[in-house]
């Protein structure tokens, strides 16, 4: 089996300040294997990437850790509980102690942004109605639009609506908070939005974050410790900048953008010409 | 060849009944914290009932006005032209207005619930509300259903009174049948027995379609054609759906 390039994540943290501890961890779609043998620690306080090519199940490993769906084999452990033991209830209990950001927003549509980030404090809590627009206007102004309070999510861009999907993800003060490809079809403004928005929630609320994505540089400015996915497994982690540093071929494919190496450019197929010149008379 | 076919469609059919009763059993596990939220269920009952009414006031409009026609056309044949209002009023509360009602709900309503719950799983709302410790099946999916339970049978007695107005409108007014015998004929014919059969139907079609409609768009293929098919289903179950169990409930109450 071969090891994982551990760079510095591999130094030893103790076991309360793992928030989330996936274990030797294999899943399988329709026999495809998806996960195998998959290891991966964040830590508590830090901002933790996952990064991989198209394809390599990094949103796949979102589910697992919330709890969408269970692993074949192998353990996912979320805030000292075992996912898999986990009953239904336990799991939405958990679930209120993470915040999620999906890559489109996933904000509800027949709501304003108001009611949106309003939505998780009304279904969980019974604070008077003045309480709940104090905290809502104050996460829509941690992230800047609370002059957007009162549109509908169609009326915003694609970075406003993400930012939106941030102040409901943290109005209930998670302890974790993930990001599914928070940069994809940004520009570069509301890249730069969002990245400074990731930090600024981990450094002054201490959120811990796992954030998935695939935009190397945004990442290596911002994360404490990275994972690199490929093939179903972690092949590279530590910082991004050992990760940059590192000589081993799909890292240094993956860093530096690369068409062709490890991860092919050409997807299996028959011979070419074979293919070509098949049906055809000799 | 083709019986594998055949025995696929069976099968399919077969499974599609099973998940589709088992999901039934979850989402009334749901309905009664829903029913705690009137709020989500009011407006549930508005979008399914409220914003069918016109098509159902004038589908109900037109059937009724063509039961006139036909039914004097044949009761004339035997000098029996003042039974038309029993015949109408018989026609339309047990068999046409929940039967017809509940092709149009289906059409209506049931295309746009499947379509707006298909939706808000091909763009991740309803995982969002599950990673918010929300239960889409008693947010999204249960008072969706309860409407459209309720308002269906509010629908079909609209749908027969209308009809019922349609049916006099040609008798009386065009055909010149006796005013007085038309009504005293309804009055005489139509009994509880027969309010209730149409009842029945009513609220067994809206659970029935409601149903299938809620089943299709909560687990549709989270894309544009998996949407689409998902509505188609929704209008072919319900239709099929509606008429077997016309039949079963009309030989039940015969």
């Amino acid at each position: 089996m071969t090891k994982p390039d551990s760079l510095q994540s591999a130094s030893p943290a103790p076991a309360d300040d793992v928030i989330v501890d996936v274990r030797d961890v294999h899943y399988a779609v329709d026999g495809r294997a998806i996960f195998s043998d998959l290891n991966i620690k964040v830590r508590r306080g830090r901002i933790t990437a996952v990064m991989g090519p198209s394809g390599t199940g990094k949103t796949t490993l979102l589910r697992l850790i919330t709890g969408q769906i269970l692993a074949d084999k192998g353990q996912v452990v979320v805030l000292g509980r075992d996912i898999e033991q986990a009953k239904s209830s336990e799991i939405y209990a958990l679930r209120k102690r993470m915040g999620m950001l999906f890559q489109n927003g996933a904000l509800l549509t027949d709501m304003s942004v108001f009611e949106n980030v309003a939505f998780p404090v009304r279904e969980h809590t019974d604070l008077p109605e003045p309480l709940i627009r104090r905290l809502v206007l104050t996460k829509l102004q941690s992230v800047g639009l609370r002059g957007a309070a009162e549109l509908m999510p169609t009326e915003l861009s694609g970075g406003m609506a993400r930012r939106v999907a941030l102040a409901r993800a943290i109005v209930m003060d998670p302890e974790i908070l993930i990001y599914d490809e928070p940069f994809v079809g940004l520009d570069p403004i509301s890249m730069g939005v969002i990245l400074r928005l990731i930090k600024q929630m981990n450094t002054a609320l201490g959120i811990t974050s796992v954030v998935v994505s695939h935009d190397v540089k945004e990442l290596a400015t911002i994360a404490d410790d990275s994972y690199l996915l490929s093939g179903g497994k972690v092949v590279a982690s530590g910082s991004p900048k050992e990760l940059a540093a590192s000589d081993k071929e799909v890292v240094h494919q993956f860093m530096s953008g690369e068409a062709d190496g490890p991860v092919a450019f050409h997807y299996p197929a028959p011979d070419y010409f074979d293919q070509l010149l098949m049906g055809e008379e000799p | 060849m083709s019986n594998g076919r055949e025995e696929n469609f069976i099968v399919g059919g077969i499974r599609r009944m099973g998940a589709s009763l088992l999901f039934l059993f979850k989402l009334l596990g749901q309905c009664v914290p829903a029913l705690g939220r009137p709020s989500l269920i009011i407006a549930q009952i508005y979008n399914a009932g409220g914003r069918s009414l016109i098509i159902i006031m004038l589908c109900g409009l037109f059937v009724g006005m063509v039961l006139g026609l036909q039914g004097f056309q044949l009761l004339q044949r035997f000098g029996s032209e003042e039974a038309l209002g029993s015949a109408a009023a018989l026609g339309l509360l047990k068999e046409l207005g929940p039967v017809v009602t509940a092709l149009l709900f289906a059409g209506r309503a049931g295309t746009a619930l499947t379509s707006e719950i298909g939706l808000m799983r091909a763009t991740d709302q309803l995982t969002a509300m599950e990673i918010m410790s929300v239960d889409p099946l008693r947010y999204v999916a249960a008072p969706r259903f309860l409407g459209g339970v309720i308002a269906l049978p509010l629908l079909a007695a609209i749908f027969s009174l209308v009809g019922l107005f349609g049916a006099q409108l040609i008798g009386v007014q065009l055909m010149h049948v006796d005013r007085g015998a038309f009504w005293s004929q309804l009055q005489g014919a139509v009994g509880l027995g027969d309010i209730w059969e149409g009842l029945v139907k009513s609220v067994v079609f809206g659970i029935t379609c409601s149903l299938i409609a809620v089943h299709e768009g909560y687990n549709a293929a989270p894309t544009a054609a998996g949407v689409g098919l998902a509505t188609t289903r929704t209008v072919v179950a319900s239709s099929v759906m509606t008429l077997l169990l016309d039949y079963v409930l009309t030989a039940f109450f015969l």
